[in-house]
């Protein structure tokens, strides 16, 4: 057993004490405790991690270990860390230990959903922390079946439909997963399902064409690849908040963090040849979920468009296939994460109080709800990649790095995709304008409470992280970019 | 180096009030809190003027240049394998002028708003964002790199965006606010591509040219091409046509603001701009430098048509301003080489303007201020005759509109006068154009002048409770930045603006062109004497007919030549009715229709065929039966039908 099974195993003794918890104090204690272990156990592996390399380590994933499981697929339970699935790892922890403050007033069936909400969080936990296809696949359905449960439950408005619709969407995506992950296991000769080892074989170029397609699909439809996207807007719109937190925030990531981990970097002749098709229903989910967004009147819709955009954005920069793209990607999948997270929090308590998301009947509320507002204003300037937060830092390293890319086909599509900081400008501020400023209309709303202390604790938490990562991007940015130059290698040398 | 080695505070002490002010910006009294910033704003200053007093006291170099001074510089972000995106500091001789006017009209716009704002909510947000937007543009002027100038170019943005929209309950200040954010953020898009070209083929976002020239040299095409679209970005900022539209409607922001971000500052970040790559502009893209000549020529025509027919004065300020960046961007448009005897004159010009315009035109508003504070209105129908109630505002803005109108000794004569040299050394037309725009900018500030002091008496209207409200002069916190501006106003001409800044670094003595020099003291004498006659008596006999016999073109005017209806058309019924509806529709209707019709089909079969797995008995019975007989049938079909069709 390999220290990394930390996380795997914190959220296992979190189902545990939720078991044995009797009241709702217990169950809070044991979400605290759990989350913030985790919390502490990301923040180790990074120091650890960095320790190790300052040492010089140079191997490609350090703290690997592979334990047999099922000797006639050759199946692992096979985990092992790179500085991608480390800073994932710390977004995943800062998410679930924000995401259980953003719940800790809920009431309906409160064990049941931390139950599940534990699950979720082990399933992507797991996901970052594995280097072998099965058990990656395996933490991956592990962390959509709660999805269902907990939409369809807790969620609201139209939640037994959105909660079906997501589940099938992202089950079909998995369907072709699960044949990607087939093909690419019998093209590389059947003898193991260790990525590492997989991409020291070579697969077939035929099968390579058929399976590239398969798996980005796959992984893409989780990263709101569009037209494959509409699960996120219904599925976002209905879910309880800690879960839309949970889901943009990390479970959209698995999508490009696979897309780039699996697809590409196991299959780089024909990521290479096919990846204009992508690169086209990419750079038109950047630009088409931002314009969707100007328009809607949903604020969960604005958030769960604007999120296609931004995520759209992430496979945009993998697929530009330069170095400094993919680590923008990476990054941006954190700046993303951490802002998307922060937007549904406040989306949540700011429903909680004033029980419409509609924009046209919320107005005024920076006179109600200052530090709610104020909490709203920043995420939207960190959304539109305002210097000194992390949307900027990531955006910048992604279109540069974009630039790079000197074939005509490249620049015009990075072109067109930097077209979006405006439109994400003119939603923002359209919104910031008319639900934060102005005169209160409701007069209902005037008794209405600011945030509370777990409230307080959530928002200022993610707004740090936000803020930190726009600040002082530089180790973050070292981390990733010496752990996208493997796949980039990968991808040059065919 | 060692004597700059504090120069860092400059900008990290209005970060620090900001941050202090921003988050526990509550806990203190408001007054604290205007204290607090102002004292800090008090240190940045000194410490800003130390270090241009060491900068400018310092040794030339051999070649009769002042040294360029990089005290840090540090990798902020690598961004590939070559570039790297830094921040730092770069002291020329420019970077330190403009710390000198940025901290000096900071300074005193702090001091001046602990009057203004008093009593206002938000006092202490006012404070913060100040402090913040003071912080972006002293980034933005001191940066080493293009790419940290676009960092603070974006953070200055967005305070204005904040500032404008301070009183945040006012509809029209949102929707001003929101303009001024998206149509910079438009021109910014240029900017940004501009960037990402220049850095791709220069492989270094450093100003420190010399270093990559090579590069440059094979560059080509690309770098005209890097250079314009920068270019746009700047004439965002700059509020130049056709992005002009949005500084007028940010007039909603407090009048110290307007002063400080509006008029001073941040919307000569795009003059900024450009003399900071002037020797690229120069060496490989003169043709692109006099296009924005020509539009610089072009905006500073068409706002000063239509400050002389507003009502506002705040406004008719705000397209003087427009029309003086205009004037600036000539300057440098007109510039042909880098030697300042040789073509090279609209650099200094240029640059020389910026610090007079600052001055007087903060001076400017600051005295608009001071009278809206006194009347609280900013239409001109509401003043008059205010001589006699505020003297000192009175006397410290003729000496603005004196300056601005170019009337020596005052400053903006002599910058101006360098300008027009430059440009009838450009070309005669041009400057012929440009000093008939000047004698309209006299026309019109004096048209403001008289309206605001004198035109009628004053109508003392009887307030609240009875007791007359008179309008008095403003308290000395505001009276002293108005009294200082001034002074500086009168002296600033007769500073060797060229010994410090030139386009090639060597001292530069400024010589008054006589010619010019009479012809566009004339030219202004005539626009303050039409003004006089038209707007100096309350008969507005003149003034009257003559909006009645150009109807058309005054209407027009007005109306700011329509530019706003055609932004308004652009963002409403292109962007939203005819790009956004239509994909919002198309993505419900079209592909969630799609897999929502997936599943229902998926529903449809399964609920037809479901009966086949009932549990009764029977019906599997009968459809056993059948399937025997379909397969009997079948068997006998093959074995046998094949004979009979034979």
């Amino acid at each position: 057993m390999n220290f990394l099974s930390i996380f795997v195993l914190i959220p296992s003794l979190m189902l545990l004490g939720l078991w044995a918890a009797r009241n709702i104090k217990q169950i809070r204690a044991v979400m605290v405790t759990g989350a913030s272990m985790l919390m502490i156990a990301a923040v180790a592996l990074a120091y650890l991690y960095v320790r190790a390399r300052a040492a010089g380590d140079t191997s490609q994933m350090l703290f690997t270990s592979s334990v047999e499981w099922y000797k006639p697929l050759n199946i692992c339970y096979a985990v092992g860390v790179d500085g991608i699935s480390v800073v994932m790892l710390l977004l995943s922890a800062v998410i679930v230990f924000t995401g259980v403050f953003a719940s800790w007033k809920m009431k309906l069936q409160t064990k049941e959903f931390f139950l599940w909400f534990s699950l979720l969080s082990m399933g992507v936990l797991g996901f970052f922390i594995s280097i072998d296809l099965f058990t990656m696949f395996m933490f991956y359905e592990i962390a959509l079946i709660p999805m269902y449960l907990l939409i369809g439950i807790w969620g609201t408005g139209r939640k037994e439909y959105s909660a079906m619709k997501l589940t099938l969407m992202l089950m079909g995506a998995s369907a072709f997963l699960l044949m990607g992950i087939l093909g690419i296991f019998f093209g590389a000769g059947g003898t193991t399902m260790n990525i590492l080892e997989i991409a020291k074989l070579h697969i077939p170029i035929d099968l390579q064409r058929i399976f590239f397609p398969i798996t980005f699909l796959g992984f893409g439809v989780l990263g709101a690849l569009f037209p494959f996207h509409t699960w996120s807007p219904d599925g976002h719109a209905s879910a309880p908040t800690a879960v839309s937190m949970l889901h943009a925030g990390v479970l959209m990531k698995l999508g490009g963090y696979g897309c780039f981990r699996v697809a590409m970097y196991l299959m780089p002749e024909a990521a290479t040849e096919l990846s204009w098709i992508f690169l086209i229903l990419t750079g038109i989910s950047v630009v088409y979920g931002a314009f969707s967004a100007c328009v809607q009147t949903d604020l969960k819709y604005i958030n769960a468009y604007s999120s296609v955009s931004h995520c759209g954005l992430v496979l945009f920069a993998i697929l530009m296939m330069t170095h400094t793209a993919s680590t923008g990607a990476v990054l941006q999948m954190l700046s993303h994460g951490l802002i998307t997270a922060l937007f549904f929090a406040l989306i949540g308590m700011i429903y909680g109080r004033t029980h419409t998301r509609d924009v046209r009947e919320l107005r005024g509320l920076m006179k109600v709800m200052p530090f709610l507002s104020v909490g709203y204003v920043v995420a939207g300037f960190a959304n539109l990649g305002l210097p000194g937060f992390s949307g900027f830092v990531a955006e910048m390293k992604i279109f540069v790095g974009s630039f790079e890319n000197a074939e005509t086909f490249n620049r015009v599509w990075t072109i067109i995709a930097t077209t979006s900081i405006v439109i994400t400008a003119v939603y923002i501020l359209r919104l910031v304008g008319r639900i934060i400023y102005g005169e209160v209309e409701n007069k209902k709303y005037l008794s209405l409470t600011d945030a509370t202390w777990d409230e307080r604790l959530c928002v200022i938490v993610l707004v740090a992280a936000v803020a930190g990562l726009g600040c002082f991007p530089l180790w973050f940015s070292n981390i990733i970019d010496e752990s996208t130059l493997p796949v980039i290698t990968q991808l040059m040398n065919h | 180096m060692e004597q700059y080695s504090i120069t860092p505070l400059i900008i990290l002490l209005p970060l620090a009030a900001f941050l202090l002010l921003g988050l526990f910006g509550n806990r203190f009294k408001p007054l604290t809190a205007g204290i607090i910033a102002t004292l800090e704003m008090t240190a940045t200053t000194v410490i800003a003027y130390f270090t241009a007093f060491s900068y400018f006291t310092s040794d030339r170099l051999p070649d009769g240049t002042f040294a360029t001074f990089t005290p840090f510089d540090y990798v902020w972000l690598p961004l590939g394998e070559k570039l790297t995106f830094n921040m730092g500091i770069l002291l020329d001789p420019i970077s330190v002028m403009m710390l000198i006017v940025i901290t000096t009209v900071s300074l005193m716009v702090h001091i001046y708003s602990l009057g203004y704002m008093k009593g206002e909510k938000g006092f202490q947000r006012y404070f913060a964002f100040l402090s913040l937007f003071t912080m972006s543009m002293l980034g933005l002027v001191v940066a080493t790199n293009i790419f940290q100038m676009y960092l603070f170019w974006e953070l200055v943005g967005v305070s204005s965006y904040l500032l404008i929209g301070f009183y945040y309950t006012k509809p029209s200040a949102i929707a001003a606010s929101k303009k001024a954010f998206i149509v910079t953020r438009f021109a910014d898009l240029g900017f940004l591509i501009g960037i990402l070209v220049y850095g791709y083929y220069v492989g270094s976002y450093s100003f420190e040219y010399s270093a990559h020239l090579k590069a440059i040299a094979t560059a080509g095409t690309m770098i005209p091409l890097a250079l314009g679209l920068m270019i746009i970005g700047g004439a965002g900022k700059s509020a130049m046509f056709p992005f002009h539209l949005w500084l007028p409607d940010a007039m909603e922001g407090p009048t110290p603001v307007s002063a400080l971000i509006h008029a001073a500052t941040m919307v000569v970040a795009g003059v900024y701009l450009i003399a900071r790559l002037f020797p690229l502009f120069v060496g490989f893209a003169p043709d692109v430098l006099h296009l924005a000549g020509y539009v610089g020529a072009f905006t500073a025509l068409f706002a000063a048509v239509i400050a002389c027919v507003q009502t506002d004065i705040k406004r008719v300020l705000a397209f003087s301003t427009i029309s003086q960046i205009g004037f600036m961007i000539v300057a440098l448009g007109v510039s042909t080489s880098a030697d300042p005897h040789h073509g090279g004159l609209g650099y200094m010009a240029s640059m020389f303007h910026l610090f007079t315009h600052a001055m007087f035109k903060a001076l400017l508003f600051l005295g608009a201020g001071a009278v809206i504070h006194a009347v609280h209105s900013n239409e001109m129908k509401d003043m008059g005759g205010l001589w006699k109630y505020m003297p000192l505002t009175h006397i410290t803005f003729l000496v603005a509109c004196l300056a601005i109108a170019g009337i020596p000794p005052f400053s903006g004569f002599f910058s101006k006068d360098e300008i027009l040299a430059a440009t009838f050394m450009f070309s005669p037309t041009m400057g012929y154009l440009m000093t008939f725009i000047a004698g309209l900018t006299a026309f019109y500030m004096f048209r403001l002048y008289y309206n605001i002091f004198w035109a009628k008496p004053y109508e003392v209207k009887s307030g609240h409770g009875g007791h007359a409200h008179k309008p008095h002069e403003a308290p000395a916190v505001m009276t002293f930045p108005l009294l200082f501006l001034a002074a500086v106003t009168c002296v600033a001409g007769f500073i060797p603006f060229g010994n410090f800044v030139s386009s090639n670094g060597e001292a530069y003595h400024i010589h008054i062109d006589k010619q010019v020099a009479v012809t566009s003291v004339v030219v202004a004498l005539v626009g303050i004497g039409i003004a006089t006659l038209m707007y100096r008596g309350a008969s507005r006999k003149v003034a009257d007919g003559l909006e009645r016999g150009f109807g058309f073109l005054y209407r027009a005017a007005v109306h700011r030549f329509y530019i706003d209806e055609i932004y308004q058309f652009v963002t409403h019924k292109i962007i939203f009715a005819l790009i956004s509806k239509p994909i919002a529709w198309f993505d419900r209707h079209v592909v969630d229709a799609f897999f929502d019709r997936l599943a229902w089909l998926a529903h449809v079969t399964a609920t037809k065929i479901k009966g086949l797995q009932g549990g009764n008995v029977q019906s599997y019975a009968v459809v056993f039966l059948w399937g025997i007989l379909a397969i009997m049938v079948a068997l006998l079909f093959i074995t046998f039908g094949v004979f009979w069709l034979m």
